[in-house]
């Protein structure tokens, strides 16, 4: 994470790979060429980036006004919660690597999730603000709220699918194919999972009930 | 020691009372109940006690009531039209006391004057009496010493299916006199009847909605599907109440299940003139009765509203038929409370059919049962009602201390909080508002206390907001023009001498 080693240039390196992740945002194209190519992202910053989405969607949770986010508190679990992030986005950056790598993707693992990462940034960048925003307006001005909400949604949509580009030297045509297929990737991959907890749950239990079986008659 | 004893004691008192009263808690829970903001089932206080179940033994009849069907209160009269006896029993209810003043079996003046199946009777204020005789298939006017007057027949009119015999089964009359009409078979409204026995046609048939997926299928049936396609019935009432304004309830227990999650189907409607259905459904959950329709008991699917009656204050309960339920809902189509049950105790039902109120009672008649049940309103219940009246009497402080009590007495009753919150808006303390609303997750109304709140804030605070606006435009440019200066101090001629 956060280098250990707190001297002063890998700090400024630290802050500058940080500050660029904004440059990203208004340049996607270039500024994911240079992430990886020139070697301006860091991979703590892109942790850091990951630190804060997950951060605004608890804060989001607990301070954003009831009017636009209703809590059923007693069902709420943390976990779950930082899991709707961290779930999709180790299937995504899996799934993508495992893909792409075998089609010409210039991109490796790390890669991958660097750029995903800093593509993430319009999310705590728009709802931290909204946080504040959402306590100091009515039902009525409720469209602003959405509105905006949801932009830092496309966005982030937006840039991750340029980064994917970027980094792994797509075309614009190829990318598309290859997002859709992450996303089928992904699909397949949860289908596995669901498979093998099942079936290791059921072994779990055909044992538990032999050995249940046992004590009975002895 | 002593000590020792009296706390050990006192503990033991203590794990006593906690024990009995969640044993009478689970005793009670079921009869009375709300949704709250998420749709899950809170336990609320009584809001209606059995005052008293009245079969013909306590009302000293000849002959025990055979599927009664109609319910009629005229001010302290009670009428029970006994449709298997064909006869009508008048009451007089008087405090709690209720004996029976005559039983109507003919009357005099008709061609035929003895009843056929009288299904439903309405007593208007000027002293008529009107009858819905179904097998005789008329609606009887009669004047209160039974004399005939005149009858309203079947239709001649061609808007009228004439292959269909007249089976007038629920009857309003409004103040003009004006007689409307609940028929089986006929599913175009309600007949409308002028005072002088003319058929003036049908109010409050469900508009004809467009619908492209049945548009596009139509164009791509066959002459012989289409015919069949048209075969879809549109409303059938069950029953009407005129309320104290002269607008018409209407229920239907003619209902499909997807209609009802859709909120389409309308199970509860208030007609104007026009036939509109001007029911406000301002409620989180819609005006349908129960939103689960587990199936438990025998029973499933979701309430049938098979009648209606509403207070003068707007509130409104409609009956269940099929978990033998009653629903009473405010004039904002929130949930007031729902209470009762199908059993055998005094408060449940075997097949209720009829519901009218005198006063704040409630009456149900039950057709299986043969009995008529009294409620009377809890002090919870007056509570509630009072809150209500005085709110819409304007008395909103008053409304908002009523609403404090039955707050006291049913922490989870959501309408209590917006009550009070209401009632404070009214009285402009915005900020304590807020507080109730949002606890209670009332977006709309929260937000307007919030509007009134932030426009005093800013006003309170104008002072400071321009502050700190001037603040940020003229520190930036300050700092700009010291280092504009600062610049050009640096490059200056007459400095670069000294370097």
């Amino acid at each position: 994470m956060i280098t250990s080693k707190f001297n002063k240039e890998s700090l400024e390196r630290y802050v500058s790979s940080l500050k660029f992740s904004l440059y990203c945002i208004t340049h996607p194209f270039d500024g994911y060429w240079d992430l990886t190519h020139e070697k301006r992202g860091s991979m703590a910053a892109a942790n850091t980036i990951l630190i804060l989405t997950l951060l605004a969607k608890i804060l989001k949770l607990q301070y954003t006004s009831f009017i636009f986010n209703a809590v059923y508190w007693p069902e709420v679990n943390i976990v779950l919660q930082l899991a709707a992030i961290l779930f999709p986005l180790a299937l995504w950056c899996v799934g993508n690597w495992a893909l792409t790598t075998l089609f010409d993707g210039k991109g490796r693992l790390s890669q991958v999730y660097m750029a995903t990462c800093y593509g993430m940034v319009p999310y705590p960048l728009f709802q931290f603000p909204l946080i504040i925003f959402s306590n100091v307006v009515t039902v009525d001005e409720a469209e602003f709220y959405t509105l905006m909400s949801s932009l830092s949604l496309v966005l982030c949509g937006l840039l991750i699918f340029a980064a994917m580009m970027m980094i792994h030297e797509f075309s614009l045509s190829k990318n598309v194919l290859f997002t859709i297929g992450t996303l089928f990737a992904m699909l397949v991959m949860v289908f596995i999972l669901l498979l093998f907890f099942s079936m290791i749950s059921q072994g779990i239990a055909y044992f538990i009930s032999i050995g249940r079986e046992i004590l009975f008659r002895l | 020691m002593k000590k020792w004893i009296k706390k050990a004691g006192a503990l033991f008192a203590c794990a006593v009372m906690i024990i009995s009263s969640s044993a009478t808690v689970s005793a009670e829970v079921g009869y009375t109940y709300n949704y709250d903001w998420w749709g899950d089932v809170q336990y609320s206080p009584d809001a209606y006690e059995v005052e008293g179940v009245y079969t013909a033994v306590e009302l000293g009849l000849d002959k025990a009531l055979n599927n009664p069907n109609g319910l009629f209160v005229k001010d302290d009269m009670v009428y029970i039209c006994d449709t298997g006896n064909n006869r009508i029993i008048e009451m007089k209810r008087t405090g709690t006391d209720i004996e029976v003043v005559r039983v109507i079996e003919e009357f005099k003046g008709a061609e035929v004057n003895t009843f056929a199946a009288p299904k439903d009777i309405a007593i208007t204020d000027d002293g008529y009496m009107f009858i819905a005789d179904q097998d005789n298939g008329r609606i009887l006017k009669l004047t209160m010493d039974l004399e005939y007057v005149m009858e309203f027949v079947k239709p001649t009119d061609a808007n009228f299916d004439q292959s269909l015999s007249f089976l007038p089964k629920k009857i309003a009359v409004d103040t003009a006199g004006r007689v409307y009409c609940v028929a089986t078979n006929v599913n175009k409204g309600l007949i409308k009847y002028e005072s002088d026995g003319v058929f003036s046609g049908f109010v409050g048939a469900t508009p004809v909605t467009y619908d492209w997926k049945q548009y596009i299928w139509k164009r791509i049936a066959t002459k012989e599907q289409r015919a069949q396609m048209e075969s879809f019935v549109p409303t059938e009432y069950d029953n009407l109440f005129m309320d104290h304004e002269g607008f018409i309830y209407v229920c239907t227990t003619n209902v499909s299940e997807a209609d009802l999650n859709d909120d389409k189907a309308k199970p509860i409607r208030r007609l104007n003139l026009m036939g509109a259905d001007i029911l406000i459904s301002n409620g989180e959950w819609p005006v349908i009765g129960d939103i689960y329709w587990g199936e438990g008991g025998g029973y499933e699917g979701p309430s049938l509203m098979i009648d209606i009656t509403a207070f003068d204050n707007d509130i409104y309960v409609g009956l269940d038929k099929v978990r033998g339920r009653l629903f009473a809902y405010d004039d904002q189509g929130r949930l007031v409370f729902g209470f009762g049950g199908n059993g055998n105790m005094d408060g449940y039902f075997k097949s209720p059919v009829a519901i009218e109120h005198q006063g704040r009672d409630l009456m149900v008649l039950d057709a299986l049962d043969r009995s008529l049940t009294i409620f009377t309103p809890t002090e919870f219940g007056s509570l509630v009602f009072d809150a209500v009246e005085q709110f819409q009497d304007g008395d909103y402080e008053a409304s908002g201390a009523s609403w404090e009590k039955v707050m006291a007495m049913n922490g989870n009753y959501d309408l209590a909080y917006i009550g009070i919150g209401r009632a404070l808006l009214r009285q402009e303390e915005y900020h304590e508002a807020m507080e109730y609303f949002k606890l209670k997750w009332d977006e709309e109304n929260y937000s307007k206390a919030f509007k009134q709140y932030r426009k005093e804030w800013v006003e309170e605070n104008i002072g400071i907001i321009f502050a700190l606006i001037a603040l940020l435009l003229v520190v930036p440019l300050a700092v700009g023009k010291l280092k504009a200066l600062k610049h050009e101090i640096d490059t200056a001629d007459i400095f670069r001498d000294r370097k």
